[in-house]
């Protein structure tokens, strides 16, 4: 009974993650959507719900009542596992982010790297979405997608070796705590510039939205798909974001801890200051989103391979030497 | 423990039924697909025995980067309908003894390997070293490999690179006559450079150089 017992106080935890997150995201993209109309001087989603805060729920009922269409010539196994893939994995993710001390679903000791590998998994339900849809705009999005994403990852990559120098740890917790005294963005701010626009890369987002560059490739890796799976893609886009959010701010601007350690600021939960800081990032994204052109797709290359990891690298054996020399290396 | 043997069974399970799988599958995209099952459950097999480090790393370079590039090869080839043509045909047919000579050698250099193979009668002792609990598995780690195997360690590097560096130059082509897009010459360029301004007399036209 013990054993129960266990199982079923872990599928508690794990359902007051997700139920959350999911939430989250559909507040994520009204708010994405309100943004980049307010940008452009326009009133964005207001009718369903307060402020239009029930749009996204509205288009998401609209999604599971069409009818999910499978092209005869498609791998359907594969064509069905793909936005599953995408979406399960874009959860996942979820599980070791620490919103405070304490509250962490999994506290593992290689926390980051859990991250980094599941996002580099990520380019599977792409790449598999793209080949199985057996059509030419998909085919050519999700190879344009996975170029795009194994190349932004590796800038992504150094520059968190950057942080993990300063720290001396791969725990989510540890990278948080011992930002106590000074945030990253100060010391690492090139780095963090580096990394918000390679998070933009790798999660598809405009500037760099060229797997489903709507004016050349109809939709990218998505055009074969419709209705809920259509909407699985969609979710997994914006869990990616989000997870990115959150793992710029874990990185650089302190997780959970407060901007402050003064008393009316100590009393506010770590969540509190974790969510503000992911919003923060994401209405950054959102701006991003409203204001710059697409990139071409060999200059986004260019940016990635010649000017990201060539800097990044330089970054790496700057703040190696930096911490060598002042005796500063993380030692236990 | 009972978890514990199950889950290893189930993914011992799963990599040999999708090692098999890889070789068995017609298509050559889904044996690439069987091959990264493989690979996840063998990460899944390393983080069961505590090698987390090794685990993540597996995920992170064979599934993240190594089978991505399997599949944009196989995608690009365009060999998913083959269905073993490449026997049957006349013209390849000359392969097959030169591949079945390479197959045996390599049978009877496994069966050399294995039947020379006897565990360690040391092995349970070794097992029974004192392991520090307090450093985390990605700190051991890396104190045994950048002390006592740095050479050993630094030398692999190189020879990774080497072999990166000889993959480039062989497959670079210099090709001549494209044009490429010159940032620093596209913004020093001034004025009088790109436009010039000419006045032209009715009926006259006018003649531009080259």
């Amino acid at each position: 009974m013990g054993n129960w017992n266990i199982i079923f106080h872990e599928i508690y935890k794990i359902l007051f993650l997700i139920i959350p997150v999911l939430v989250s995201i559909a507040l994520i993209v009204w708010l994405d959507r309100r943004v980049w109309a307010f940008v452009q001087k326009r009133q964005g989603p207001n009718v369903v719900g307060p402020f239009g805060l029930l749009q996204t729920l509205a288009d998401a009922l609209k999604y599971i009542f069409k009818e999910i269409i499978i092209p005869s010539g498609s791998n359907k196994i594969i064509f069905i596992l793909a936005p599953i893939i995408t979406m399960t994995l874009a959860l996942i993710s979820w599980a070791v982010i620490p919103f405070s001390a304490t509250q962490v679903l999994a506290d593992i000791n290689v926390g980051i790297l859990y991250i980094f590998a599941v996002s580099s998994l990520s380019v599977y339900g792409i790449i598999i979405g793209g080949w199985a849809s057996n059509s030419k705009y998909p085919f050519l999005g999700a190879i344009r997608s996975a170029a795009q994403m194994v190349s932004y990852e590796v800038s992504i990559g150094i520059i968190i070796i950057n942080v993990l120098l300063c720290v001396g740890s791969l725990n989510l917790n540890d990278i948080v705590i011992s930002q106590q005294n000074l945030w990253y963005i100060v010391p690492l701010f090139p780095m963090f510039v580096i990394f918000f626009i390679s998070a933009l890369a790798e999660t598809n987002r405009p500037p760099f939205d060229l797997p489903e560059a709507e004016a050349e490739l109809v939709a990218g890796y998505q055009t074969e798909y419709s209705g809920m799976m259509y909407a699985m893609f969609w979710l997994g886009e914006y869990a990616n974001i989000l997870l990115m959010c959150a793992l710029g701010s874990i990185l650089f601007l302190g997780g959970w801890l407060s901007p402050i350690d003064l008393y009316p600021f100590n009393l506010i939960p770590g969540f509190v200051w974790l969510i503000f800081k992911i919003l923060l990032l994401f209405i950054l994204f959102a701006l991003v989103k409203a204001t710059v052109p697409r990139y071409r797709y060999d200059q986004l290359m260019r940016l990635g391979w010649k000017l990201f990891l060539p800097l990044s690298l330089i970054w790496v054996v700057l703040t190696a030497s930096y911490l060598f020399y002042f005796n500063l290396l993380p030692v236990n | 423990m009972i978890a514990h043997s199950l889950f290893f069974y189930l993914f011992a399970t799963i990599a040999i039924v999708s090692a098999i799988f890889v070789t068995v599958s017609r298509n050559t995209i889904h044996s690439v697909f069987f091959l990264i099952l493989d690979f996840i459950s063998i990460s899944c097999l390393f983080i069961m025995i505590g090698a987390e480090f090794l685990g993540m790393i597996m995920l992170i370079v064979y599934v993240g980067a190594v089978a991505v590039l399997f599949l944009f090869v196989v995608m690009m080839l365009n060999v998913t309908e083959q269905k073993n043509q490449w026997f049957t045909s006349e013209k390849n047919s000359g392969h097959i003894p030169i591949g079945l000579i390479v197959s045996a050698l390599i049978f009877f250099e496994l069966i050399i390997v294995i039947s020379g193979w006897k565990y360690r009668p040391n092995l349970f002792n070794a097992s029974n070293l004192i392991i520090n609990e307090t450093t985390t598995n990605t700190h051991s780690l890396g104190q045994i490999i950048y002390t006592d195997y740095i050479h050993i360690f630094q030398l692999s590097g190189m020879i990774l690179l080497v072999s990166m560096i000889g993959a480039i130059v062989l497959t670079f082509r210099q090709r001549s006559g494209i044009k490429k897009q010159s940032y620093i010459k596209q913004i020093s360029r001034e004025r009088n450079e790109g436009v010039q301004l000419i006045e032209v007399e009715s009926n006259k036209g006018v003649k531009i150089d080259d």
